[in-house]
C-alpha cells in the first residue's frame, strides 16, 4: 500500500481528527486510541501560548500526535498569516491548515483570502494544507503556488451531510497532483468510505465522531472505514456496468464439457 | 437605511399576531429547515409550538448545539467597573432615582479585580459599567482593558453606546466583543421605562448594534430584557435585527443573551413575566434560527435552569459572577445591579460540567 506523506512527513493514519469538541480530555485520548490516528488538528485560538497548559495539547503531546495547527475563528488572509505564525511558535510546527471563514452562518471558507495566505505561508516556510470549497480551478491555482495537499469540503463544517460535492472532488482528483483530504461534512463512516475508494489521500474528520453516542466506537469505525476504502482504491473497483453481466460466462460452456466428457468416457 | 428606520417600518405587531396563530404544520417546517428566516422563528415561539411540538424543538436544538459546539461551553465572568449612572430605567438597580452607594474603580482596583478573576481561571471577561460617561468615558475604558487584557485573553464591553469612532479606538486597542441590549424594541414601553437621561433615546441605542458592526468588533451580544414587553413582540424585533446585521455586516458574529427580569433595588413590578418554559422554548427556537450564534445565559438564572440549559441550546456561560464595582476583592450586595440566583463558585461550576462530560473552555481567543 502506498504511504499517506504531506510535506515530506510520512503520516501513518489517514484518518485526521478534529479535537475542539470533545467533552473531555479524557474522551479525547480514548478516541486517538480507539482511532490510531496520528494526526489531529486544533484551533490556534484555543492554545494559551503564553502558559502552554493546555489540556487538549497535553493528551496530543502524549499520544505523540502530528500537530495540525488550524487558523478557525480568521475572517481575513492577515489574520490567518498572524495565527499561523503564532501557531509555529508556540507549537513548533511548520503544518498549518488555513481556515478562513468570515460569515458564521455557513462557515464556507474565503477563496480570495484563502489564497493570499497560502500564497504567503508557502513563501514563509510552512506546510501549507488549505480548506476550501470543492472549486477545482481554485485547487489547481493553490497548487501552483505550493501547498502541500488540498482539502475540500464535502459539505457544511459540522453538518454531518455528506459528501454533496462530489463532482467536484472527483475533478479536483483528476486534475490536482497532491493528495486530497476531505475537510468538512463526512457525517458517516460510509461517507468516509467513498472518498477514499475515489481516491482522496485521507479525510478529517470532528463532527460525525464528536456528536456520535458513542465518539469512542465511532472513531473507531471511521478508522476502519477509511483503511477499507483506501485498500478498496488500490485494489481498483471493478467497471459499473447498466445491465447483468453473468458472474461467469463458462459455466454452460463447461457444463456442456462435463456432459460431453461423461457420454464419451 | 439604518435598523432603527427599518424597524420603524415594519409591523411587529402583525408578526405578534402570525405567532398568535401559527400551526403545527408552520411549526414543523420551521423545525425541519435548514436554513430558518424570521418567520420560521415566529413559528418556534409560538404557542402551538409550546403546545405540541416543544419536545420535538428541544432535541433538534439539542443535535444542533452538539454539532456546532460538542461538548464544551464557554465560561466568561463580569467585571464591574461603576455603577453611576444617569439613566433612570424603572426595572433597574444602578437607576439614578436609587439611592445606592456608588462606586466607579481607580485602575489599582480594576488590576486587584483582575488579580483576583485570574485565581479563579477566567480568560475571558466582560467589563460592565452604569452609563455616565462622566465617569467612564472611552479613555477610561481603553485603560481599563489594557490591564484587563494583561489576564484576560478575550475582553468584552457591556457599557452605554458609543460613537462609531470610539468603538473603533477600541477595537483597534485589542477589544473583542461589544454587548448592548436593546431591553425593548416596543417605541411607548422603552418611553416609559428610560425616561431620563441619554437612554432615553431609542434611536442612537438601535443604531448602536450598527456601529459597533461597522467597527470591526469580532463579536456583538444581543437581547431583550424579558419582563418588559410582550416577549413575542421583542423576539420578532431581535430576529429581524439579528437579520438585519448578518445582511449588512457578513463577518460580525452574533451571540445572543437572555436577561429575564429578577427582584432588585427599584422593586420593578414585573408586567410581563416569562416563566421556565417559555425561556426554555425561546433558547431552543434561537439555536435553530441561529445554528452558529454563541447563546449565553448569566447567573441571573438559577444553577438548576441553567444545568439544564446547556442541553438544548446554551453554549456560554458566566459563573462566580459579582454584579458590584469590586466585588471580587470585597464582597458589597449593597451595590449590586441586580441578584444572583446561580451562587456557585466557579470550582463548583467546572465540577458539574466535568461530571456531564461538558469541557469548561476558559481559553479562546478570536484569531
Amino acid at each position: 500500500m502506498s504511504d499517506f506523506v504531506v510535506g515530506g512527513v510520512k503520516i501513518p493514519s489517514r484518518l485526521i481528527i478534529g479535537t475542539g469538541k470533545f467533552g473531555s480530555p479524557e474522551i479525547l485520548s480514548k478516541v486517538i486510541e480507539a482511532s490510531g490516528a496520528t494526526m489531529a488538528t486544533l484551533a490556534i485560538k484555543r492554545v494559551d501560548v503564553k502558559d502552554g497548559s493546555d489540556n487538549i495539547l497535553a493528551v496530543l503531546k502524549e499520544h505523540k500526535m502530528q500537530l495540525l495547527p488550524n487558523t478557525s475563528g480568521a475572517k481575513t488572509a492577515k489574520e490567518a498569516i498572524f495565527a499561523a505564525h503564532l501557531a509555529r511558535e508556540a507549537l513548533d510546527t511548520n503544518f498549518i491548515k488555513i481556515e478562513i471563514h468570515p460569515d458564521e452562518r455557513h462557515l464556507l471558507p474565503d477563496p480570495i483570502e484563502t489564497y493570499e495566505a497560502c500564497k504567503q505561508l508557502v513563501k514563509d516556510g510552512f506546510v501549507v494544507m488549505p480548506y476550501i470549497h470543492a472549486d477545482v480551478v481554485l485547487a489547481q491555482r493553490l497548487a501552483d503556488v505550493g501547498v502541500a495537499c488540498i482539502m475540500p469540503l464535502g459539505s457544511c463544517i459540522g453538518s454531518n451531510q455528506g459528501l454533496k460535492s462530489e463532482a467536484f472532488i472527483k475533478l479536483i482528483l483528476d486534475v490536482v497532483k497532491l493528495p486530497v483530504i476531505v475537510d468538512a461534512g463526512v457525517g458517516s463512516p460510509a461517507d468516509a468510505a467513498l472518498a477514499m475508494q475515489w481516491g482522496c489521500s485521507g479525510v478529517m474528520s470532528n463532527t460525525a465522531i464528536s456528536s456520535a453516542s458513542d465518539p469512542i466506537a465511532m472513531a473507531k469505525a471511521m478508522a476502519m472505514a477509511i483503511e477499507a476504502g483506501h485498500i478498496a482504491y488500490e485494489a481498483k473497483l471493478g467497471a459499473v456496468s447498466n445491465t447483468a453481466i453473468a458472474t461467469s460466462p463458462m459455466d454452460d460452456f463447461i457444463k456442456e464439457a462435463k456432459e460431453w466428457a461423461s457420454m464419451t468416457h | 437605511m439604518s435598523f432603527y428606520d427599518t424597524l420603524m417600518s415594519l409591523d411587529i405587531n402583525e408578526d405578534v399576531e402570525f405567532i398568535k396563530k401559527a400551526s403545527s404544520f408552520e411549526v414543523t417546517r420551521a423545525i425541519n429547515k435548514e436554513i430558518l428566516d424570521v418567520r420560521d422563528f415566529l413559528a418556534l415561539i409560538s404557542p402551538c409550538a409550546m403546545r405540541y411540538h416543544l419536545d420535538s424543538i428541544v432535541a433538534k436544538a439539542k443535535a444542533v448545539t452538539k454539532a456546532n459546539f460538542g461538548s464544551t461551553v464557554g465560561l466568561y465572568v463580569p467585571l464591574y467597573v461603576s455603577n453611576y449612572c444617569t439613566n433612570a430605567c424603572t426595572y433597574c438597580g444602578f437607576s439614578a432615582h436609587n439611592h445606592i452607594e456608588r462606586k466607579v474603580l481607580t485602575f489599582d482596583e480594576v488590576r486587584a479585580e483582575c488579580e483576583a478573576i485570574a485565581k479563579m481561571g477566567f480568560k475571558n471577561i466582560l467589563v460592565v459599567s452604569g452609563e455616565a460617561p462622566h465617569y467612564v468615558d472611552v479613555e477610561y475604558l481603553k485603560k481599563a482593558l489594557d490591564i484587563v487584557r494583561e489576564y484576560a485573553c478575550y475582553t468584552q464591553i457591556e457599557v452605554q453606546p458609543l460613537d462609531t469612532d470610539e468603538y473603533a479606538y477600541l477595537q483597534q486597542n485589542g477589544l473583542d466583543s461589544v454587548s448592548l441590549y436593546q431591553e425593548t424594541f416596543h417605541p411607548k414601553t422603552y418611553k416609559d421605562c428610560h425616561p431620563k437621561g441619554k437612554k432615553a433615546d431609542m434611536r442612537y441605542r438601535v443604531e448602536a448594534i450598527e456601529r459597533v458592526a461597522s467597527a470591526n468588533i469580532d463579536k456583538i451580544g444581543m437581547g431583550v430584557l424579558l419582563g418588559l414587553y410582550d416577549w413575542h413582540y421583542d423576539l420578532a424585533a431581535l430576529a429581524h435585527h439579528m437579520c438585519y446585521i448578518k445582511d449588512n455586516f457578513i463577518s460580525t458574529r452574533l451571540s445572543v443573551s437572555f436577561p429575564r427580569l429578577r427582584p432588585c433595588a427599584s422593586g420593578f413590578d414585573v408586567k410581563y413575566p416569562v416563566n421556565d418554559y417559555e425561556l426554555c422554548q425561546i433558547i431552543a427556537a434561537m439555536r435553530l434560527f441561529q445554528k452558529h450564534a454563541s447563546l449565553s445565559l448569566s447567573t441571573r438564572e438559577s444553577a438548576e435552569f441553567r444545568n439544564m440549559a446547556l442541553s438544548f441550546g446554551i453554549n456560554n456561560m458566566s459563573a462566580n459572577s459579582r454584579t458590584t464595582p469590586g466585588g471580587y476583592t470585597a464582597d458589597n450586595k449593597e451595590l449590586a445591579q441586580w441578584d444572583i440566583n446561580d451562587g456557585r463558585t466557579v470550582y463548583q461550576v467546572v465540577d458539574y460540567l466535568k461530571g456531564r462530560n461538558i469541557d469548561p473552555v476558559f481559553y479562546e481567543r478570536t484569531v
